[in-house]
């Protein structure tokens, strides 16, 4: 029998050689070490707020704001709280995201195309425009666009388009629609329209499948969608009125106006991120097979129809993912906007984080938003690549 | 004779005119039909529309000299304040008399840089040594003690503020990003969780209110004792974004080595660190290389941002000048177009680089 208390001993160390459990305690002592770090964190941030006076909680957000904000959404004055000021910051957010959405693809696809042609001026026009914008810095883009603004003539000398639409530096002066009650029955219309649009696909792509025969689903879709609602104004006249801007003493009256800052964001937004998108389509559309396109004029497809069948489902398949992590960079850098005095959510929070000092509170509001929007487009995202992956016969 | 006789060949003809020279171009690349044809046109009326009304706002009918706006005739462009304010721009309030110490890093960065991304220079082995104590050296140059003068950094400005920010940021999070990395593909669950959690959430937030974290709230989440400097507040969150952004690049080299290698270097007995230190990582970071230099393109454009809490880099200065009474109004353009085309030049030549890299790497691997 030799020492029992010296073997003990060894038997502990040969415990270190265990990767199992050397991988439970390096975890243990992660989480101590974390816990330590926040505990820290937490009790100094108590000491300062307790130092300075100051209550934690989000209590504040029912206080009245007592500033003003002049682009909103929803129903706000100075009198409303903090959180309804949050409220329309972050719906001013969402505002400038979807323009800049809806352009940014817009213009990303045309100028991914436009450097895939092979017209040489096409593509290097493209190239220079693409190259230009992604290599400058996008906060540059945005004052820039602000000054170019700022710098137009005063309203009394305005750059009238037709008439009715009045650029000056304080943004635009666009026509208002204003929508009489028989309107209704022209957007009724057009719902139905879209309604049988749907109908009417889905029964030809069975017709097509079953018999082989083809029918206009595209025609009888802008027929059914434009033409019902278009057919319907003969009877009834154009119910919407067009409130015209005119040049009053000292501004516009009538019509609604586009302030600078949000023309600025959103020309800078789109234009910084329609290169990005652009590049994304390029190479979506250059990573479909070139067989399958050889293919496709084997079998006799006419060229629309390649587009649609075969290069575009394949394509969008590449392009779907990285386009909507652009979009949520768009996304994020709307936070730009406090730059040039936009108000979107951090620009009425670093107002609110002024006035009230809860720093903590505003930029915990801060975060939880944009985590909210990132989690929400990774949950879509990860939906639609479900659906579309390649179902693959085993 | 039905036939012609074979023996012979026939003598080779041109091509055709309209197939080659410049003539045979054109029709190829620029009017190859209707369509083709009518957008060259309109494409180059478009040029015609820009370019020449550019060049001669900027450069003909432009104003070179003159100490303030009033000398500008306001036709052209106003380039007078490049004679006072190109210092400011490029090294903000640094003392003049100091400029050299910001010269001598900016110059002894390129061996520096030179060593980590060229194989095979000469003197490589003293060479890497230099780049890694480089960061020290540069610290030292610009900040100042041990016998030269201290330079306090609310002094740094201009595209050297840029520069610093960006350098600092990429520098300091690739040990970060590389950690983060390994992380997030651990066998252990819960370093795995921290490391997602910590990725996805500075991923998930723009890096702005990470900003606002450096200004409104580290000083409160630090002993009242302590007080950070402002510039080493905005660089270590600068360095916890970008190190997330990082541990995806890293990510992807990791993902790409094949499971052979690990495997391998544990059958000859390397445990976990041996074989990412020694067989995993050398590859990983050579296959990441173009990730981490569009990550720095991507950090040096942010760099910008630090205006916000109001820091002057070179953007910031463009603002200052765009604002001084002495120019109002005269340079609104001017003053962004410069800063514009300096950061142009820098991150188009990166991208360049990246690609090219890019390229070279994927001809490596078939």
């Amino acid at each position: 029998m030799a020492a029992p208390s010296s073997t003990r001993i060894e038997q502990l160390g040969y415990l270190w050689t265990d990767e199992r459990l050397r991988g439970i305690a390096f975890q243990v002592l992660a989480v101590a070490g974390l816990a330590l770090f926040f505990a820290f964190i937490i009790w100094n941030t108590a000491a300062n707020l307790k130092h300075a006076g100051l209550a934690s909680g989000y209590g504040f957000l029912l206080d009245p704001a007592s500033f003003d904000i002049n682009q909103r959404l929803i129903d706000y004055t100075s009198t409303s709280s903090y959180g309804r000021a949050f409220l329309v910051g972050g719906l001013n957010t969402v505002l400038v995201a979807a323009l800049g959405i809806a352009a940014a693809t817009f213009i990303g696809f045309v100028v991914g195309l436009m450097r895939l042609s092979t017209n040489f001026l096409v593509s290097r026009i493209a190239t220079v425009y693409v190259e230009l914008t992604r290599n400058v810095p996008l906060l540059l883009q945005i004052i820039f666009w602000w000054v170019v603004i700022l710098a137009l003539p005063r309203v009394r000398d305005s750059i009238s388009v037709a008439d009715v639409v009045f650029l000056n530096n304080r943004g635009i002066r666009l026509p208002q629609p204003i929508f009489e009650d028989a309107f209704q029955l022209i957007l009724a219309l057009f719902v139905a329209g879209c309604i049988g649009t749907f109908v009417l696909a889905r029964w030809a792509r069975k017709r097509h499948e079953l018999t082989g025969r083809t029918f206009p689903v595209g025609w009888s879709a802008i027929g059914l969608i434009f033409g019902l609602p278009a057919l319907s104004t003969l009877f009834v006249g154009l119910p919407v009125d067009l409130d015209i801007p005119l040049l009053g003493r000292f501004n516009f009256e009538g019509g609604f106006n586009v302030t600078p800052e949000l023309i600025a964001l959103w020309l800078a937004l789109s234009l910084y991120t329609g290169a990005f998108i652009s590049e994304v389509v390029r190479s979506g559309i250059l990573a479909v097979d070139k067989g399958q396109i050889e293919a496709a004029r084997a079998v006799g497809l006419p060229p629309g129809l390649r587009t649609r069948k075969i290069i575009l489902p394949q394509a969008l398949r590449v392009i779907i993912p990285p386009l909507t992590n652009q979009y949520l960079n768009l996304t994020k850098n709307s936070s730009l906007a406090v730059v040039i005095g936009y108000q979107d959510i951090v620009s009425i929070g670093e107002t609110v984080l002024n006035q009230s000092g809860q720093a903590l509170e505003v930029i915990s509001i801060y975060m939880a938003f944009y985590l909210t929007l990132s989690l929400l487009t990774s949950v879509l995202m990860n939906w639609y690549n479900k659906r579309t992956a390649l179902v693959r016969e085993r | 004779m039905f036939f012609r006789d074979q023996s012979e060949m026939l003598p080779e003809r041109p091509a055709p005119i309209t197939e080659v020279g410049v003539i045979g171009w054109l029709r190829i690349n620029l009017f190859s039909s209707y369509g083709n044809a009518a957008l060259t046109l309109v494409s180059l009326a478009l040029l015609v529309l820009i370019i020449p009304p550019f060049v001669s706002w900027g450069l003909i009918d432009a104003q070179f000299s003159g100490d303030s706006g009033a000398a500008c005739s306001g036709i052209g462009a106003c380039w007078a304040w490049l004679d006072q304010r190109l210092g400011q721009f490029f090294y903000g309030f640094y003392p003049a008399d100091a400029h050299w110490r910001v010269n001598v890093t900016a110059l002894l960065l390129v061996p520096a840089l030179l060593y980590v991304l060229v194989d095979n220079l000469p003197g490589a082995k003293f060479g890497r040594w230099f780049s890694y104590v480089y960061p020290l050296l540069a610290a030292y140059l610009l900040v100042g003690g041990f016998g030269l003068e201290v330079i306090s950094t609310d002094k740094f400005g201009g595209f050297m503020l840029n520069m610093v920010v960006g350098l600092t940021g990429i520098v300091l999070s690739l040990p970060v990003g590389i950690l983060l990395a390994l992380g997030r593909q651990s066998r252990l669950p819960v370093i795995r969780l921290l490391s997602i959690t910590f990725i996805e959430a500075v991923r998930g937030v723009p890096l702005i209110t990470l900003l606002f974290v450096a200004i409104v709230l580290l000083q409160l989440f630090l002993p009242p004792e302590v007080s950070l400097d402002q510039l080493l507040r905005v660089i270590i969150m600068v360095t916890l974004f970008a190190s997330a952004y990082m541990a995806e690049v890293v990510r992807g080299g990791l993902q790409a080595i094949p499971k052979g290698q690990i495997e391998g270097a544990q059958a000859v007995g390397l445990g976990y660190w041996q074989t990412m230190r020694l067989i995993v990582l050398p590859q990983a970071l050579r296959i990441s290389i173009p990730g981490i230099v569009n990550t720095f393109i991507g950090l040096f454009k942010d760099t910008t941002l630090v205006i916000i809490i109001g820091l002057f880099d070179l953007l910031g200065h463009a603002r200052l000048l765009q604002t001084n009474p002495d120019w109002i109004g005269d340079v609104d353009h001017e003053a962004y177009l410069f800063s514009a085309a300096v950061f142009f030049v820098i991150c188009f030549l990166m991208s360049r680089y990246s690609v090219s890299l890019e390229k070279q790497l994927s001809q490596d691997r078939h």
